[in-house]
């Protein structure tokens, strides 16, 4: 977990769905010596391209060169900070509980107010599953941690800018790829837009 | 057409116009051996080690601005590369490296000679491939050829399993386009950018350019000329940007950083505005980071949008292409001109002149150096290897054509001269002077058969010093002189070239070795020269490690 005094940057990135690409990726943060909070992947809305949510404590690696050099690796379509963009970001806990038949009641009070699921019930254990941002995973695992926490699993951040606005790399059209392919051809190098801002 | 991997593979590398491949065969490549004889339009130059065959594209790319090929069998072959591969990478030079595997049933097995080379060179290639199947050697390759020499240039590498070389798939021709939607490419830069760097060009009053590798990668020589000129700016370069800017001109003052001149280094100390072109702002080009000129305001010319604000705080970045960047730029140039400020150069210059040939008599580095270069006069393609030499050969010649200098910056590998020059050898016909130490030059001697075999018109010129140079300067000047593993000995470097069948020459005093490098330079084939320099001799100026540019020392007294 990051410490109180993190920033937690959130950075987008939408990559060919190949093998290694993960591992690509991975490389990078290593070698680069970028602090990772969270990384998810999973398929994206267009077939062959899969989306990341990747987390960065933003006080000891510089987000940029994350998104920067993210970006280099050619199965990266994209790479987008959108810390500073109003986002829904959530992610998902499930957490084993230890719990007499006695305790569950106080266990499943718990869970109501955070709006979250028992979706497990054993002779001596609960599994709570939680949907929230961070800081409400947080809090209710500090209340059941006094009762045993058995094990936990957290998915880490997903998320979603709102609004209509997407963080999807841009569309290239069939003509604009056509003249990147001639520019490529004759040696030249077209006119790309980078996801570089000049301030 | 129904082709097999193999003939595919070599269609699409004579497609690209691939007419040199330096390799080195082994089991799992055979196939593609058996069918090298049908493609007689792509030489192959079998070198004495895979290393020798990385570093020899390596050369060949840096001299001749095009994409070098090499090639090797699977496991050790592969991994023979890698040093070769980074040293590429490190420096950004265009390179396809092209090796086998085992077969596909095989990968994952621990098969014999089976590595997983893509894995191992994932962090020191621009991109690779793993062919898993013979219809897609052709989009792989067109691929690796077009993300090698385009945009921030750099080594890609391509892994077939044997079994594919053997397979037959349709053949329909070399690919024309490439889609690569993750890899869009910056041309010209945005106007806003530009227009910034062009307000802070014309309001400088003390204004140095930091002329790097790109300049030479993009061919942007004239243009920088031409903003030198224009806005009378003092130009300086890196260790790989030289040759970029023309020494013999009146605004060139040579290279700066941890044994930079003097003068380049107090004036990049001194300068408001710093215009780093094509150049990374690297560790030892700009000394201790923190303590670098706090004062002057930063315009960074790049391709790469990483470099960008990497090591520090960029006042005005332009990112493109150099060569668009400096085109767009200078229409927005107001006339200049900074007499004071040359002036201040140049005092600091006559003051503190890089001249540590000494007076004689014994042969010393620097003094070698100058020797060659009046010999040649300073027209040769040099390669160097990495150390005392390498410093004293970018300090002492001069530099007045692109891709006239090759040399390993990045990784510093030591050998990489004997093969590179073979690289660059195959690239020109004039003589190339490989600049060797006694180290580096035992590291990949092997490549004497190659260079032999092919006649090559290579001057291996060595710097033996009997040590291993600049560690030991390094033990002498930060490690209480304590010497410890740098005493290399005394091979018979004349009884090893003749062992190949070539020339080998000795020097031990300034007047043998001007007859030497006299000798070297009318030889019609290859010769090895074993110049015995000082022993124990030092390169000046030196920024001690960790130390700002602004405290360059230019003796040991200063420490």
């Amino acid at each position: 977990m990051a410490a109180a005094n993190s920033v937690l940057n959130t950075v987008v990135a939408y990559v060919e769905d190949r093998p290694g690409v993960l591992a690509r990726v991975a490389s990078l943060f290593r070698r680069r010596g970028f602090n990772i909070e969270s990384l998810t992947v999973g398929h994206s809305d267009e077939p062959g391209v899969s989306r990341m949510t990747i987390v960065v404590d933003g006080q000891n690696t510089q987000v940029h060169q994350v998104q920067h050099q993210l970006f280099k690796l050619i199965d990266v379509v994209s790479a987008v900070d959108i810390t500073d963009q109003p986002m829904v970001a959530r992610e998902l806990a499930l957490i084993k509980v230890a719990c007499s038949p006695q305790g569950r009641r106080e266990i499943m009070d718990l869970a109501t107010v955070f709006r979250a699921d028992v979706v497990d019930v054993a002779e001596a254990s609960l599994i709570v599953q939680v949907l929230g941002d961070e800081d409400k995973v947080d809090a209710l695992l500090g209340l059941l941690r006094p009762h045993g926490v058995l094990e936990m699993v957290r998915t880490g951040r997903v998320a979603l800018v709102r609004g209509s606005a997407t963080s999807k790399p841009a569309p290239v059209s069939e003509s604009e790829r056509r003249a990147e392919a001639e520019r490529a051809q004759r040696g030249r190098r077209p006119q790309g837009s980078l996801p570089f801002a000049s301030d | 057409m129904k082709r097999n991997g193999a003939q595919i593979l070599l269609e699409c590398l004579s497609a690209e116009g691939v007419d040199l491949v330096f390799g080195y065969p082994g089991g799992v490549v055979l196939p593609l051996y058996h069918r090298f004889a049908e493609f007689p339009q792509i030489k192959h130059v079998l070198v004495r080690h895979e290393q020798g065959a990385a570093h020899a594209a390596d050369g060949y790319a840096r001299a001749s601005g095009r994409t070098g090929v090499c090639l090797a069998t699977s496991g050790p072959g592969a991994t023979n590369l890698v040093t070769g591969i980074c040293t590429a990478y490190m420096d950004s030079i265009p390179m396809v490296a092209i090796t086998g595997n085992v077969a596909r049933d095989l990968i994952g097995r621990d098969g014999f000679q089976e590595a997983d080379i893509t894995g191992i060179t994932l962090p020191i290639t621009k991109h690779n491939y793993l062919v898993m199947r013979a219809e897609e050697i052709a989009t792989a390759v067109k691929e690796a050829f077009h993300i090698a020499s385009t945009g921030r240039k750099g080594p890609v590498l391509v892994d077939i399993p044997k079994d594919v070389f053997i397979e037959e798939a349709e053949f329909t021709g070399y690919p024309e386009q490439v889609h690569l939607r993750g890899y869009p490419l910056a041309d010209r830069p945005a106007d806003l950018e530009v227009e910034r760097a062009a307000a802070l060009i014309n309001e400088a009053q003390q204004p140095l350019i930091l002329s790097g590798h790109g300049v030479i990668q993009s061919g942007a020589s004239a243009e920088l000329l031409d903003l030198a000129e224009r806005a009378e700016v003092p130009v300086v370069t890196t260790l790989l940007g030289l040759s970029g800017f023309p020494e013999d001109h009146r605004l060139a003052y040579g290279m700066m950083g941890m044994h930079g001149n003097y003068y380049c280094n107090m004036a990049a100390s001194a300068a408001d505005v710093v215009l780093g072109i094509g150049m990374r702002f690297d560790d030892r080009a700009m000394g201790r980071f923190k303590d670098f000129n706090p004062g002057a305001k930063i315009v960074h010319f790049d391709i790469d949008p990483a470099e960008i604000g990497k090591n520090f705080v960029t006042h005005a970045p332009v990112l493109g292409d150099v060569r668009a960047s400096l085109q767009a730029l200078l229409p927005l140039i107001q006339p200049a001109s900074h007499t004071d400020w040359l002036r201040h150069i140049d005092d600091l210059k006559a003051k503190h002149p890089t001249d540590y040939a000494g007076e004689g008599p014994e042969l010393s580095g620097p003094w070698l150096c100058r020797a060659i270069a009046e010999e040649t006069q300073s027209q040769a393609t040099i390669v160097t290897g990495v150390g005392q030499h390498q410093m004293w050969m970018a300090q002492y010649y001069r530099y007045n054509r692109p891709r006239q200098f090759v040399t390993s910056g990045g990784l510093g590998t030591m050998g990489f001269e004997v093969p590179a020059a073979i690289g660059a050898q195959f690239a020109q016909s004039d003589p190339v002077w490989a600049i060797c130490g006694d180290g580096g030059f035992q590291m990949t001697a092997q490549e004497l058969q190659t260079v032999a075999e092919h006649k090559l018109p290579i001057r291996y010129a060595i710097f033996n010093n009997r040590y291993l140079g600049m560690v030991r300067q390094w033990q002498e000047l930060f490690y209480e002189n304590n010497l410890h593993s740098v005493a290399l000995g005394q091979p018979d470097f004349v009884k090893l070239a003749e062992a190949y069948g070539i020339t080998g020459l000795r020097a031990t005093t300034r007047a043998e070795a001007t007859e030497a490098v006299r000798t070297a330079a009318r030889h019609p084939g290859p010769i090895v020269i074993d110049f015995r320099i000082v022993e124990e001799e030092n390169v000046w100026p030196m920024v001690p490690a960790g130390a700002a540019l602004s405290e360059t020392i230019e003796s040991a007294e200063e420490l």
